[in-house]
């Protein structure tokens, strides 16, 4: 947020998400800058990953628009948002492997299906991101055959295999130890600022947020709709919210701390 | 902005043993960038100590040049050379101090077997004596959880057995229609084509009652039930231990035989008979229908047809129908029971319970036949 004129990468703008008559989010608006790590906060329940699925196209809003470079993704035909998640790189939360892959067949799928790569670049390439995740030489081993860290860090070689502008996170530390949810925080800023490439991620583990988010929004589930926008530090200290700044701080009795700081 | 062809040169200093490859051009998809063989061969010729890297000719890069480093690394790092990254561009460096941090994982010779190795006869034997005893452990089980069903000591509950019931019974009548009317036909035909040589073409309706009863209303019912309800069941318990709902079930003191594999049993052998009566009954109105375009009257067929109705035929048929259930729920089951705890781990149990409980119909049809015909049933 504070770089000399920010250009805005994505931009959601009056969006709405409901299923059916049930309304999960409405009038949520906010942009995400190029090179931000930006995370999406709330409770549980709020609709953090119905906000990703509908950013990545898996859910239609109810009403808004989400673009990015400008260029609306809502009202897109399915080829040109094809062609625009050709950018993005994307993890699940259970990682999303193809379990009858092995680990190189799954990586170099996207350089199959969206390069021209001859089949000696693409296993040169694939050894080069999985060695980036600390998989090198893990090529022939099947996701079940590995552990859950491993599978996470494998489904980002598989994210960054195109070398994506945009790369989404949905919970990518959820049941990893502390140590190895740490490498992966480490691992996703290294990429990031080596990359270049924008991140977006759903998650409410408080450290990762605090060592690498440089931008976040905060959606809050009993008023259906974004309460704050900003630095997740500077909302931990001064945020106008009392809710925002209790998430952040962990605190549970409500506005037990409002006030104090 | 055009793309400059992507090159590289190695530069040698003899008197320090050490050289310097200088990168120059684009290295980015869609340019024809070097491989590394090419330098590997330039490498070997100069075998130097130590490698730099010059690339104040290189334009745009993206992940081939990074692989191509990396290539370039291990085989310094193989060989002793000590190589510098400080002429890379910023990032690039970065990278490839992350892809280098942790040393690839070598897989000590031997570990993965080729398929061909696989398949050696004895392993081969081994795997079908393995599997017969698992069948027959598991068979074993499902005999433990009847029995303490019988004790009414099972938590086995009453409203699983009636929702399979549901889908084991009324879900399958129209398919179970189609096929007995159809079989019933095929029957008549060729029975009728046969039997109106010698002028007999009344016995056509010995014909279709004898056959469907005592063969083939229970036997199609059977095939239809393997690949509708076997498939279903090894499918629906496979996801379960994929999502760990069985351990789940497990965990909480309670047996998934007795809670998951038990009314899935008792719901298919409490249908499969009055599956097969209803699929004879359709396949006798097929066969009327094929003997009334021979010209024998409804009434001659329903007179012969019934008179040749014997309680044994039914008996028989009946008695087969109760034996396939079990197979079939078995077989079903125990693939999904011991399915592997993935997506392509559910797709072979459903493959799986088609094609043993396949394996068991044919077998037990073929043994029951001999043993009834010995008996003189």
């Amino acid at each position: 947020m504070d770089e000399s004129a920010p250009e805005v990468h994505i931009d959601v703008r009056d969006l709405t998400m409901a299923f059916g008559a049930k309304v999960i989010q409405r009038d949520l608006n906010f942009p995400i800058y190029r090179g931000d790590i930006f995370v999406i906060m709330g409770g549980s329940g709020c609709g953090k990953s119905t906000l990703l699925k509908h950013m990545l196209g898996l859910l239609e809003p109810a009403a808004g628009d989400i673009l990015y470079s400008g260029q609306s993704f809502t009202r897109a035909s399915s080829a040109e948002r094809d062609i625009m998640r050709r950018g993005w790189g994307i993890t699940y939360q259970s990682g999303g492997l193809f379990s009858a892959m092995t680990l190189e067949q799954n990586v170099s799928l996207p350089l199959q299906l969206y390069t021209d790569y001859s089949a000696m670049q693409i296993a040169d390439v694939v050894d080069y991101k999985l060695s980036l995740v600390g998989l090198g030489g893990f090529q022939s081993y099947y996701p079940a055959e590995i552990s859950g860290g491993m599978r996470k860090r494998a489904a980002l070689a598989r994210a960054i295999a195109l070398d994506p502008q945009i790369l989404f996170f949905d919970e990518p530390s959820a049941g990893l130890d502390p140590i190895s949810s740490r490498l992966l925080d480490d691992l996703i800023l290294e990429l990031k600022e080596s990359i270049g490439a924008t991140v977006v991620m759903v998650t409410h583990e408080l450290e990762s947020i605090f060592a690498i988010a440089t931008n976040s929004v905060y959606l809050d589930a009993s008023s259906r709709t974004m309460i704050d926008y900003g630095d997740p530090r500077q909302l931990r200290d001064s945020s106008e919210q009392p809710v925002v700044r209790q998430f952040l701080a962990r605190s549970a009795a409500a506005g037990e701390d409002m006030g104090s700081e | 902005m055009t793309e400059q062809a992507a090159g590289l040169e190695l530069r040698r200093d003899d008197s320090t043993r050490r050289s310097v490859l200088l990168l120059r051009g684009d290295w980015v998809q869609g340019v024809e960038t070097p491989l590394f063989p090419e330098l590997r061969a330039l490498l070997n010729a100069a075998a130097p100590q130590e490698l730099a890297l010059d690339c104040s000719e290189l334009g745009q890069w993206d992940s081939l040049l990074m692989a191509f480093l990396l290539q370039c690394h291990g085989y310094c790092r193989d060989l002793d050379i000590s190589f510098s990254d400080d002429g890379l561009p910023d990032n690039a460096r970065r990278l490839l101090g992350i892809a280098t941090s942790v040393p690839p994982q070598r897989r000590e010779p031997g570990a993965r077997k080729r398929w061909w190795q696989t398949v050696h006869p004895s392993a081969l034997l081994r795997d079908v004596a393995d599997d017969l005893r698992l069948s027959m452990a598991f068979f074993g089980e499902v005999c433990l959880a009847l029995w303490a069903l019988l004790r009414g000591r099972a938590n086995t509950r009453f409203i699983d057995f009636r929702n399979f019931c549901y889908q084991a019974g009324p879900d399958a009548f129209a398919i179970i229609s189609l096929t007995s009317i159809l079989v019933g036909m095929i029957l008549g035909y060729l029975g009728a084509v046969q039997l109106q040589q010698f002028g007999a073409g009344i016995y056509v309706a010995d014909l279709v009652v004898i056959g469907l009863l005592r063969e083939m209303g229970v036997l199609m019912t059977a095939i239809v039930m393997a690949g509708r309800t076997g498939a279903a069941y090894a499918a629906q318990l496979g996801t379960m231990q994929a999502s760990e709902e069985i351990d789940a079930v497990r965990t909480m003191g309670v047996s998934p035989i007795e809670f998951l594999v038990t009314p899935r049993i008792l719901a298919l052998v409490v249908m499969m008979p009055l599956l097969t009566i209803y699929a004879n009954l359709l396949g006798i109105l097929g066969g009327g229908i094929v003997a009334g375009g021979m010209g024998i009257s409804l009434l001659q067929y329903t007179s012969q047809a019934s008179a040749a109705v014997t309680l044994t035929h039914i008996g028989v048929g009946l008695l087969k129908s109760l034996v396939f259930a079990v197979l079939i729920a078995i077989a079903g089951c125990r693939s999904g029971m011991q399915s592997g705890r993935d997506s392509a781990g559910v797709g072979e149990a459903a493959t799986e319970a088609v094609v043993t409980a396949l394996v068991y119909l044919i077998v037990a049809d073929a043994a029951i036949n001999i043993l009834f015909q010995h008996l003189g049933v």
